[in-house]
Formats: structure tokens, sequence, C-alpha cells
């Protein structure tokens, strides 16, 4: 059979760490990037006598993107304990949660691209449960011997795992970016994949267009970016055709991709699995989320990317600039509040233009990246010397005819140049004003008129070209102060009083 | 008498008494323990390590704080020492195991620290069984520890260093743990007070865990008294440990001081009959603790029938799920990041050598047993029908206490055995465990009290126990502290405490 033949079921494990001051189950301090083997702890290293007392924080961030993408919050959940021997796992077993997860259910919405007419159709994703757990540190091979850095050991963890409900490479890449959307939206996590904040796993399987049994599945393991996810999972789809059409058998595996060859390969089968012995974990008794800790949650929850979407949309902006502005919420909450300073909602698409054109280019920053697979679309605002009411009052002054749009280009970069600055202060300190005065303006005109006879003749005998010299010399006569418009318009009266004194 | 035989024979709570009093430095106490560590433990080998420098600083400590005149602690002064399961700072904690020899925690536990901070001197560690598996204190890489009442006796298991220490007054009073009796046990066996609290009431933060659902600290004394002063120090709810419970701590020692004055009138005492009828029970046994529950009626109590209708149950119950949690709590001892390690060419190799090495026949075969109830084609059959029936035992439990105050029975089916008579039948051994086990599947407090002596030769101690609802300790307290009034045998010194009776 062809690929066509084919229908690609995808699951996927996304695992994602809290962004708390302190790890899962222990007061240990833990941020990344720090010297190794220095955000440790007794409980981190697993020394006997040592207890885990879960960390109220972690369990909040987690509640709220439970809450956020409509789980159910059963009222109690239970740890269990998930073993292993490996050196990074102190304990020899991980604290998670096993059959009594915190959250069950819900969805994430991704683009639905069968309705190409509509750039906000989106397709819901539902999700199977969504559980916390404490992550393993880190093991370095170096040659003969291996080096471990406990720091992410004890780390707080969410694994989301998503039904089989996803169809494609692309699918699955957009559900992660979803996915990532929310929990920046959230600011529970930094999600970040290359510093391993956010992680994937996923579950693919072919099976026959129109059956129902799901076939055969294999786990990818580690897929560490975007391009990584899609490109692995087409590899498998790849290999899985090829196995079918061959008449083989695939047979349930765990899964490695290599980039380098474009290909997955079978790390272990499922008759070589470990048995984790899961059991409950008899140190902590079940958590109990009640109803007034879920009220409180859902209180604190932020507006969702899709919603602002949509309500950017609603504002008058294109499916297309509703997604840069909500890639990242900074972003899109800079623009609400620019937007909200004009006081004029109609200005939603030029407010749209300078957050997403000028400023994010003096932010040095691609803004296309924020729809893309980077994964620094987070704190670009950060040290943003031009605050959203300092922009509004610039746009103010456009829409007002007090400055050219040019001049407020230049006004803006001043901003960057000398943080602190009003727009109105520059503007008046370096001229930027506008002048508009007819008067002012129409006596320039006659004395740039009279000064160049040979080009009003042009003009005149209808070589309309011209006319564009003679506002530049105004232009530059003013210093760029004159107003486009008014300059015409006093150029237009000139012409006319010319031609109507060399009527015979 | 001498001075040092007037210290060795105050109660914990006497000594605490005569510190605070002026009536005696808290270094002379301290001194007369030291040297009576010396005289007992060269045939006890009660003690893993003797802290002496700490403990006489600690004892000076004492003695400045009450000569400045600042309030002391209540066991200010009095000399403790801690089964080797307890985390002490700075100070070897192997846990009875040759897998954590040399270990010294980088951090204090919550029972070393509420000891200190309640102004008590440690004076060493004490031997135990193997990561607290045992009822005999033979499953050790180290010296076995000897019965103080007859020497080539074992002292029970697995505290039996710390019944040993506190028998032979080597100690004022000692801190054992207890997962299936190993407080009450060893204390039945040495003439001693043993008391498991109720599951939670004492943190097991600090405390290594063999089993953490059944595990629970507590003390071994001399007199019920000492139990309740320890009690009323240890216990209380711990930010370190979210199974500690968070209820308030009451007044331990006016519970004994009332239950010293006798009067046990509205008291209903359960009798589970059909536990007397045990194979393995011993005729003395049966008969001390008959004569036990006779004195408890003459001081008021009303004796009912009660049924246990799981009671047979437990021991299997009980083996299944204390060995699943040991084989998951003693999966860290790697030998990657402490205790010993045997470095081999690879990775699988270096955690083979070292837990072979590390570990003895009782901890390898439970970790085994574990291992095997926890698989995921054997769970339900084991680890799952265990909890299943751990639920029906506690409901037993419950529903007992709806008709009695507190269940009686013997704490040991037999008397202490000789050294090395049982080591070559684990099973047999398990079997023991059948009336103390109980208390741990369903987290409640039962106390081992003193009950008399075997009439024949050696001479040994035999043990009450009484077993309570979840937080009656108050209650177990007054009816010991009644026990205990109507008789002397805690006032007697075994043999090899250096002094006759």
């Amino acid at each position: 059979m062809a690929r066509a033949d084919y229908e690609v079921v995808i699951g996927l494990e996304v695992h994602c760490q809290l962004a708390t001051a302190t790890k899962m189950f222990s007061g240990c301090a833990y941020s990344i990037g720090d010297e190794p083997n220095t955000q440790i702890d007794a409980y981190t290293l697993g020394l006997p006598g040592t207890l885990p007392v879960p960390n109220r924080a972690a369990v909040e961030h987690a509640l709220r993107l439970a809450l956020a993408v409509g789980c159910e919050i059963p009222p109690l959940s239970r740890w269990a304990r998930k073993h292993y021997f490996y050196p990074d796992l102190p304990k020899g077993y991980q604290i998670t949660q096993a059959d009594q997860p915190y959250a069950l259910g819900g969805a994430i919405e991704i683009p639905d691209h069968d309705q190409p007419d509509d750039p906000l159709a989106t397709r819901r994703v539902p999700l199977l449960r969504i559980h916390m757990e404490e992550d393993a540190g880190k093991n370095t091979h170096a040659g003969e011997y291996s080096l471990i850095d406990y720091n992410r050991a004890g780390a707080p963890l969410v694994e989301i795992v998503s039904l089989p409900a996803l169809r494609s490479a692309a699918e699955a890449a957009d559900y992660v970016r979803e996915l990532r959307t929310i929990v920046r939206y959230l600011g529970i996590s930094a999600a970040n994949m290359e510093q391993g904040t956010l992680r994937c796993d996923a579950n693919v399987s072919l099976r026959p267009v129109g059956a129902t049994a799901l076939g055969t599945r294999c786990e990818i393991k580690n897929l560490n970016s975007f391009k990584f996810i899609e490109a692995a999972i087409n590899a498998e789809i790849r290999r899985q055709v090829d196995l079918l059409d061959a008449g083989e058998a695939v047979i349930q595996s765990t899964m490695s991709y290599d980039p380098g060859r474009d290909q997955t390969k079978v790390m272990r089968t499922k008759e070589a699995a470990a048995d984790y012995r899961y059991f409950p974990e008899p140190d902590m008794p079940p958590l109990s989320i009640d109803a007034a800790w879920i009220a409180a949650a859902k209180a604190s929850l932020p507006a969702l990317p899709w919603a602002r979407r949509r309500a950017l949309v609603q504002l008058g902006l294109s499916a297309y600039d509703a997604g840069v502005l909500t890639a990242d919420h900074e972003l899109a909450d800079y623009f609400d509040a620019a937007l909200a300073a004009c006081n004029d909602p109609s200005l939603a698409k030029v407010v749209c233009n300078w957050v997403t054109g000028e400023l994010l280019k003096l932010l040095k920053t691609d803004h296309a990246e924020g729809l893309d697979d980077g994964d620094n679309t987070g704190g670009r605002l950060a040290g943003c010397p031009v605050s959203p009411a300092a922009l509004a009052e610039l746009i103010g002054h456009v829409e007002a005819g007090t400055i050219s749009g040019r001049a407020a280009k230049q006004v803006l970069a001043k901003i960057f140049a000398e943080p602190g600055q009003s727009p109105a202060q520059i503007i008046e300190r370096d001229g930027y004003r506008q002048v508009s005065d007819q008067a002012a303006i129409t006596q320039m005109v006659r004395e740039i008129v009279n000064a160049h006879p040979q080009q009003l003749e042009q003009l005149l005998a209808g070589k309309a070209k011209v006319r564009g010299f003679f506002v530049g010399q105004v232009m530059r006569v003013s210093k760029g102060q004159a107003n486009p418009q008014v300059v015409q318009q006093a150029l237009e009266a000139v012409l006319e009083q010319l031609a109507k004194t060399q009527e015979p | 008498m001498s001075a040092s035989d007037d210290i060795l024979g105050r109660s914990a709570r006497a000594l605490a008494k005569g510190i605070r009093d002026g009536e005696l430095s808290s270094l002379d106490v301290t001194r007369a323990y030291l040297e009576q560590i010396h005289a007992t433990e060269p045939a006890l080998h009660a003690y893993r390590c003797v802290t002496s420098e700490l403990a006489l600083a600690q004892a000076q400590a004492v003695d400045r704080a009450r000569a400045s005149g600042a309030s002391l602690g209540p066991l200010a002064g009095v000399p403790v020492a801690l089964k080797d399961i307890f985390v002490t700072q700075g100070v070897e904690t192997t846990c009875g195991s040759a897998i954590l020899a040399g270990w010294v925690p980088p951090y204090q536990g919550t029972h070393a620290q509420r000891l200190a901070d309640a102004g008590a001197v440690l004076l060493g560690k004490l031997s135990m069984d193997e990561f607290g598996m045992g009822s005999a204190n033979e499953n050790t890489p180290f010296e076995p520890v000897h019965n103080p009442w007859a020497r080539d006796h074992v002292p029970g298991g697995s505290s039996g260093g710390t019944a040993a220490a506190v028998a032979a007054r080597s100690c004022a009073l000692g801190l054992g743990s207890d997962t299936g009796g190993s407080i009450r046990q060893p204390a039945s066996l040495c003439n001693l007070v043993g008391l498991k609290p109720t599951y939670g009431r004492v943190s097991r933060h600090g405390m290594i865990a063999f089993a953490s659902s059944l595990d629970q600290a507590g003390p071994m004394t001399r007199e019920v008294g000492d139990a309740a002063l320890a009690l009323g120090v240890l216990a209380g709810v711990d930010p370190r440990d979210s199974t500690s419970l968070d209820a308030p701590v009451p007044d331990y020692l006016a519970a004994v001081d009332a239950g010293a004055q006798g009067q046990l009138a509205g008291t209903t005492i359960g009798l589970h009959r059909r536990a007397l009828e045990l194979d393995g029970l011993a005729p003395q046994v049966r008969d001390r603790f008959e004569a036990s529950l006779a004195q408890l009626a003459d001081a008021g109590a009303r004796v009912i029938d009660i049924e246990l209708p799981h009671f047979e149950h437990a021991v299997a119950t009980y083996y299944v799920l204390c060995t699943a949690e040991a084989s998951s709590n003693l999966a860290r001892y790697d030998g990657v990041r402490y205790g010993l390690r045997r470095d081999r060419p690879s990775l699988r190799e270096t955690y083979e050598a070292t837990r072979h090495d590390g570990f003895g026949a009782e901890v390898a075969r439970r970790i085994l047993l574990g291992t095997f109830v926890l698989r995921a084609d054997s769970y339900a059959d084991y680890y799952g029908r265990a909890m299943k029936v751990r639920s029906l035992i506690a409901q037993d439990y419950a529903a007992a206490f709806a008709r009695c105050d507190m269940i009686a029975s013997p704490t040991s089916p037999v008397p202490s055995w000789r050294i090395g008579a049982k080591v070559d039948d684990p099973l047999a051994v398990y079997l023991l465990d059948v009336f103390t086990i109980g208390a741990n599947l369903a987290g409640l407090p039962a106390i081992s009290i003193p009950a008399g002596f075997t009439a024949s030769a050696p001479r040994l101690p035999i043990g009450l126990q009484l077993i309570g609802p979840r937080l009656a300790e108050p209650a177990l307290l007054r009816v010991a502290a009644a026990h205990e009034a109507a008789n002397r045998w805690h006032l007697e010194r075994p043999p090899a405490s250096g002094g006759g009776s």
C-alpha cells in the first residue's frame, strides 16, 4: 500500500519542568544552569532517613495547567514509586503518579488545517491525563567513567499525556507549540526544548484507512526540538510503512531518532522493557485538592492563546497578526496596553503594525521567530525602553498630524538610544514637529517655484513628475518638518494662481 | 550503695528532676553512665559506637545552663542512646548494615534534634538487626547483642541493642523503632517498657526506612513514666514528614501519674481469647499473661471477650507488605553516592557486587521477596491482596474498640532463646511476630510492659502488650502505670548490669 493508504496515529507524552523556587518534594533551591551538584540537599541525594514533602507551589502550577486545558481534578490523587536502577536516580525510584493522577481528560486546541477558509478554526486534541513527578539528575559520559550532576534531580515536572489523536507530524509539532504557549501564558515553566524544560516522546502507529483498531505503536524518546519532532515522526512513519508493505509486523518498541541519518532505530523491544514495579508511595498521604483550591486557581488563570487570538481578530486584526502577537503573551499584553492607551479601538491595526514592525525590529529580534520553532519567543520585551503608553503617545502624535510617520520612526529609535525620554520631549527637542501652517508653507512654495522657472515651465507643460521635485524641495528647505499633505495642497494652489495670472 | 549505683538506679524522670533541682550534676550522671557502658559492653555488645566526648560536652552545657539560671528542657542531663537506625549528624549511622558502614550523616534527624533540644545527653548509637529486619539481633555484620538477663540468650530485635543497653543500665532511656514489633518484642525479652506510638505520632524524618507505612519510632525504658517523658519530647507534627500527625500532644506524664494510683474502674480491656490457643504460645507466657490480666481486673478494669476475625492473616499480610516496601526503600543503596562501593568494570557489576557484599542474608531475602511481590504479574495476587487484608485487619480493631478501651495480649509468644537457636528457621522467627504485627498494620499505639519472669532457669522476662485505638497513648500509659504500681519487676536488675537485684 502507498503511504496514503495508511492512517497515521500519534500520541504525545510531553514533560514540562515547572518553574518553582524549590524542588518537587524538598525545600532544595533549584534553578537551571548552576554549577554541577550545587543545587542539592539530603533529600535530593536520597540520603537515608529523608522523606518527600510535596511543594505546594509546584502543585499549584500543575493545577493551573490542568484547569487551563479543561482537565477534571479528582478530590484525591496518589503518589507512586517507579523503580529502576540508574546512577542519576538517587533513590532507585522516581516518585510519580500512576493509576490516580491529579488531572484527567482535558484537551489542547491546535489549528485545524482542514478548514483553510477559517484561520481561527481549531481541532481539540483530547488528553488522557496529566500527572506530577520528580525529575532525575543528569549523567555525562566521559570516556571510561561517567559524571553525575544531581542539580536537576527532584525538579518538579508535569507529564501531559495526549490520547492517540494526532494525525501527522506537523500536527504533533503544532500540539507541542500550543502546549508550550499555554504553559508560558500561565507562567509556570520556561518550556524551553533546548534547555530540556520541555521534552517530548511520541507514540506512532499506522492502520489502514478506515480501520478502527489501533496498530502496534512505537515510542520515539527524547525529541528535543520542534524540527526533530516532525522529522523523527516522519522517519518512523516511513519505517512502519516499509515494514507493513513488506508484510512484516511492527513490533512494539522504544525508538531513538538519528538526525544524521534521518532514521529512527530500535532501542529496545517491549519484551525487554523494564518492570517498574509501581506501587503507592507510602511516604506521603494522598494529595487532596479541594474545591476552594480549584476555584482560587481557576480565578487566577489568564486569558489563553486562542481566546486572545479570537479577541484580536474581533478588533479587526488579521489572523496572521493575531498569531504573531499571541505567540508571546508579553507581546500580546504590550499590544493590549498600547491600544488601550490610544483610547481608540479603531487603531488596532496601526498599533499592531508598530508593535510587530518597528518595535520588534528595534528589539533586534526576528519577530517571525514568534511563529517559528525558535524557543526564544519569551523575554523579548525584557528591558524594552518604550512603555506601551509611550508608544500610544507616539502614535497619537502621528494620528494628530503633529509629526510624520517617518519622523515617528526616528523618535522611536531615539527613545531606544536614550531611555527615559518621552516622545514629546524628543519631538520638541529635535524639532520633529510638523509644520502645517498653510500661509508659511504657501510662502515657502512660492519662493521655491520662483527660484526654479525651468522646472515650473515643465510642470505647467504637463510633466507631472516634476511635482515631486517641488515637494522634495519644500521638504528639504523645511528640514522635513513641513506636513507633506499641506505642501501638496499649497503647491496646487500656487500653480492654479500662476496658471490664472498667465492666462491671456 | 555507691553514688554511681544511686544514679544508675534512678529512672530517667528521677534523674531529670535531680539535675533540675541541682541535687545531681549532669556531668556526674553522664560519667556514671559512661563507666557503666565501659563495664557492661564487653559482655553485651549493645553499642555500635559511644560518643563520650559529645556526651561530656553536652553534660557540661546542661550544668552551665542550670548554673546560669536558664530553663532546662524536660530531658536535661538525661543520658540517652539511639538505635543506629536514627540519623545523627556527625555521628556514624549504619542502620546495622555493612552497606552503610562509615556513613556519617551531614544532616540531623528529627529524633536526635528533639532529644538534644530537650537537653538529653547522647551516649551513642545502639546495635540492631540490619535495617530493622530481625527478632534476635543476630542479623548483623557486627557482633550479636547479648541479653543482660541471660548472656547466652538473644535480647530480641530488631531494637536489641537498645533493649540490652536500657536493661543493663548503660543508658537511662533508649530510642527504638518498631515495624512489626521491634520495640515491644525486645522490651518484652529484656523486662522493659517499650512503646510503639500511633503511626504518625512521632516523625519518621531521620529514621532510616525499612517499611515506610509501618515504621514508627518510640521509647524503650525501665519504667512507664520514662516512656511518657520521652514520648512527650518526641511526639508532634514534623514539617519534614508529611505522614506525621498534626494532633495536639497531650500530657503523657499526667496519664502515668493517674494510673499509678492503681484505679482502673471504668476501663474495659478486650481479650482475644482465640489467640491464646495458638500452638506456639509458651505455657509460662500464657500463665504470666493471665496473672497480669487478673491484676488489671483486681484494679477495677473490666475484661471482655472480643473478636479479631482476620488475626491469623496478619503475619502473611505483614511479610508481603514490609518486604515490598523494603525492596523499594533499600534500592538507594547502590554504591554511587555514599556507603559501601565495590568498583567493577561495568555499572551493573558494580551494583551487584556492592549490594551482594553490603546486604546480609535476611535483608537480601526480603529484597527478593519484596521485588517479587511488586512485579507487574504478581502485584494483584500479593501486594494488592495484602493491602485489602490490611484494611480488614484495621476494621477488626476498629470494631473491637467500639466495645473496649484496649486489647491485652502477650507481647512475644515465647521468652528469649539461645543465641543461634533459630538462625536456620526464618519462618519460625517470622511467626513470633504474631501478637505485635496487628498494631503496625492498623497504625495503632501499643505498649509492652514487664509481666514477670519464667519460673524455670534461666530466669527470663515476659511481657504484656496493650494495644489501643489511634492516639490512645494516654490510656495505654495509664493502665501500664497501674500495672507497674502493682508489681516490682521493673525494679529488678539483670545479672549482666553489674549489680544484684
